[in-house]
């Protein structure tokens, strides 16, 4: 047996992004390798995306269905994983670079006995070898690494790979797996989304306005959120932000936080380190609003204002509404 | 409550990414000469979560660390945060050779250290970015992990509840000790060592461990590292200008409706 194994996510009944992202290198890859692309889903009510799957490229699917009650733990999903995996003996594991798959691939290629590489920009085929691009030091250096042993675990990271254009194809034929509740240590009490109240979700907006250390406190924060409203885009921030809770750590962007691909993304008061913009090499115009001139931000930026943003972002925001009238 | 925390030394990571040059031929990262390595940043929120829990509990934080002769520096500075004790483990056929030996290394150490309720570690490494090494090291023990942990809500004999941050949101994990977990930056501000405890670490005996010492003999890696190159970024800005930053931000706002971005 061999294939190209994609862990595939579905969320309210459709699969994630992400998932399509996997599917769309999993499948260059496994015809680099000459091996069918297959997938495992785990989770509750998972069944049902064979049709999507197949479209996506997707031959056979394992599937556990978390019948228990509450949410899966990680070490149940873990469990299924490492069975399917088992049971198909790949060649190559994509995961996505997921909160849930940054714990999924280690614990998975330790099981296994194999080695695993996290958060690939860029995949290419050398042999039966995946020869994995990621970024080190934070982004500022490159590196390309290689599991020496099979399956060759590598997740991915957002939008850094060309998702699968879904064509008429079979359903993924589907082959179901019994995972007994884990008896492990870990239990999960609750899980809480923090949705924001009003506009697009960070991941997938077109527009993100983010703010930096240099906003100066939280009782400024509110002028980035006006910014956002007025333009209809999410409100990300620096880890500096976050860290200081002037927002909860779910908007933070960059290397430890979201990956984001806006047509429009603003920087405010951000400097620009290499782990901040590692989140935003997605996005097609960056605008950065800074008052140091030599700011590492204005190296990523197609527009910029060197200037207080006391002065310039109120002056921005009041135009944009005018325009936007 | 026996605490050990696992601390890597790296490449200050505010070295902005021109500063930092790439020995292409020994793959290696060659630091700007004077600046010193640090204390990996997530590694530091985790000791100072170990030193809170034994202020409030009782009980012992000892640091282990994997790295050459210099590493023994951060080994000082985090007794001089307050650690206990410290396990320095250094031997050239140890050392680079990627996360699966690093994370059996660190395992066998802990065990040699003794018995314990919690391991902390940092969520990531910031010089390998990897997040892999204390998920391994979990898997070795033997024991459940939670990565990354947001928010420490209480600690006692049994069991930890812990906030992971999931996107979107987060969960409140109840992990039966001993257990993992993998440390982020929200859940403190590590301290400065205090004056008291710059003296700890001056007289501080610090062990060092060998492969041999911890019957450590399959050496063999699991990733190779192929290449470690950079790749150069020249600004291609377009600055607004104007006679006022007010000024500045109208023309900015004219600027993206004429690109057609608003
Ligand atoms: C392993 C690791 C992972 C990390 N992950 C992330 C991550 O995912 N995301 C992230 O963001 N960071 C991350 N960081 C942190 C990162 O290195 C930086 O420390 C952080 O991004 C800095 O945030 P900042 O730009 O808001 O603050 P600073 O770097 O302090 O910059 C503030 C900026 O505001 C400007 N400014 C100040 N006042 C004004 C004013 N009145 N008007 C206009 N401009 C002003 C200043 O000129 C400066 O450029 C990570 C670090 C490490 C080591
Ligand atoms: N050589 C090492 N010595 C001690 N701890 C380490 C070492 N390498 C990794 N770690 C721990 O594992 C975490 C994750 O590392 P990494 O997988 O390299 O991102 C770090 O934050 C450290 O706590």
């Amino acid at each position: 047996m061999a294939g190209v194994l994609i862990v595939a996510e579905a969320v309210s009944g459709a699969l994630a992004p992400s998932t399509l992202e996997l599917a769309g290198e999993g499948r260059r890859v496994a015809e680099a390798l000459g091996e069918p692309l297959i997938a495992a889903i785990a989770g509750t009510n998972v069944r049902g995306n064979e049709a999507a799957l197949g479209e996506a490229g997707v031959e056979q699917v394992y599937l556990a269905d978390h019948s228990g009650p509450g949410v899966p733990s990680p070490e149940w999903t873990a469990a299924a994983v490492v069975a399917a995996v088992k049971q198909a003996q790949p060649s190559v594991v994509l995961i996505s670079h997921s909160a849930a798959g940054r714990m999924l691939a280690p614990t998975l290629a330790a099981r296994v006995q194999s080695g695993v590489v996290t958060d690939a920009t860029r995949l290419r085929v050398e042999g039966d070898r995946v020869i994995v691009t990621k970024p080190v030091f934070g982004g500022s250096v490159l590196s390309e690494q290689v599991v020496l042993a099979n399956p060759q675990v590598v997740t991915l990271r957002a939008r850094s790979f060309a998702a699968a254009e879904p064509q008429p194809r079979n359903a993924a034929q589907s082959i179901a797996l019994q995972v007994p509740e884990a008896a492990g240590g870990l239990e999960v009490l609750e899980e809480i989304r923090e949705e924001s109240t009003s506009g697009p979700k960070l991941k997938d907006a077109k527009v993100v306005v983010s703010g930096g250390r240099g906003l100066g406190g939280a009782e400024n924060w509110h002028a980035v959120e006006e910014l956002a409203a007025v333009l209809g885009g999410a409100v990300g921030a620096s880890r500096a932000v976050t860290d200081a809770g002037w927002i909860s750590p779910s908007h933070q962007v960059g290397l430890t936080g979201a990956t984001v691909a806006p047509d429009l993304y603003i920087a405010i008061g951000i400097s620009g380190a290499v782990q901040h913009v590692a989140g935003i090499s997605g996005a097609r115009n960056v605008v950065a609003i800074n008052k140091d001139a030599e700011a590492n931000i204005f190296k990523y930026a197609r527009f910029g204002v060197v200037g207080d943003w006391k002065q310039v972002v109120p002056a921005l925001t009041e135009r944009l509404k005018q325009l936007r009238s | 409550m026996d605490i050990v925390v696992t601390i890597k030394q790296v490449p200050d990571p505010d070295i902005p990414p021109h500063h930092f040059k790439v020995d292409e031929a020994n793959k290696r990262i060659v630091g700007p000469p004077g600046v010193a390595p640090v204390m990996n940043g997530y590694d530091a929120n985790a000791l100072e979560e170990a030193l809170r829990i034994r202020e409030k509990q009782g009980g012992k934080v000892t640091v282990v660390t994997l790295g050459p002769d210099g590493a023994r520096d951060t080994l000082k500075r985090a007794i001089a945060m307050g650690a206990d004790a410290a396990v320095h483990v250094n031997d050239a056929a140890l050392l680079d050779r990627g996360s699966s030996l690093t994370a059996r290394v660190l395992a066998a150490a802990i065990q040699k250290i003794g018995p314990f309720d919690l391991v902390l570690s940092g969520r990531q490494a910031s010089d390998t970015d990897a997040g892999l090494t204390h998920i391994l090291v979990a898997e070795a023990l033997g024991v459940p992990a939670v990565s990354p942990v947001s928010k420490l809500e209480s600690v006692d004999a049994e069991s930890a509840v812990a906030r992971r941050a999931v996107d979107d949101g987060y969960q409140r994990i109840k992990v039966r000790l001993p257990a993992l977990l993998g440390v982020s930056s929200e859940l403190n501000e590590p301290r400065y060592p205090p004056l008291k405890g710059i003296m700890a670490a001056g007289r501080a005996q610090i062990p060092v461990w060998s492969a041999m010492d911890l019957n450590i003999t399959d050496l063999e890696p699991r990733v190779e590292l192929r290449r470690l190159y950079q790749e150069t970024r020249e600004a291609r800005v377009e600055l607004i200008e104007a006679d006022s930053p007010a000024e500045a931000g109208t023309k900015l706002a004219d600027k993206l409706r004429e690109a057609g971005l608003v």
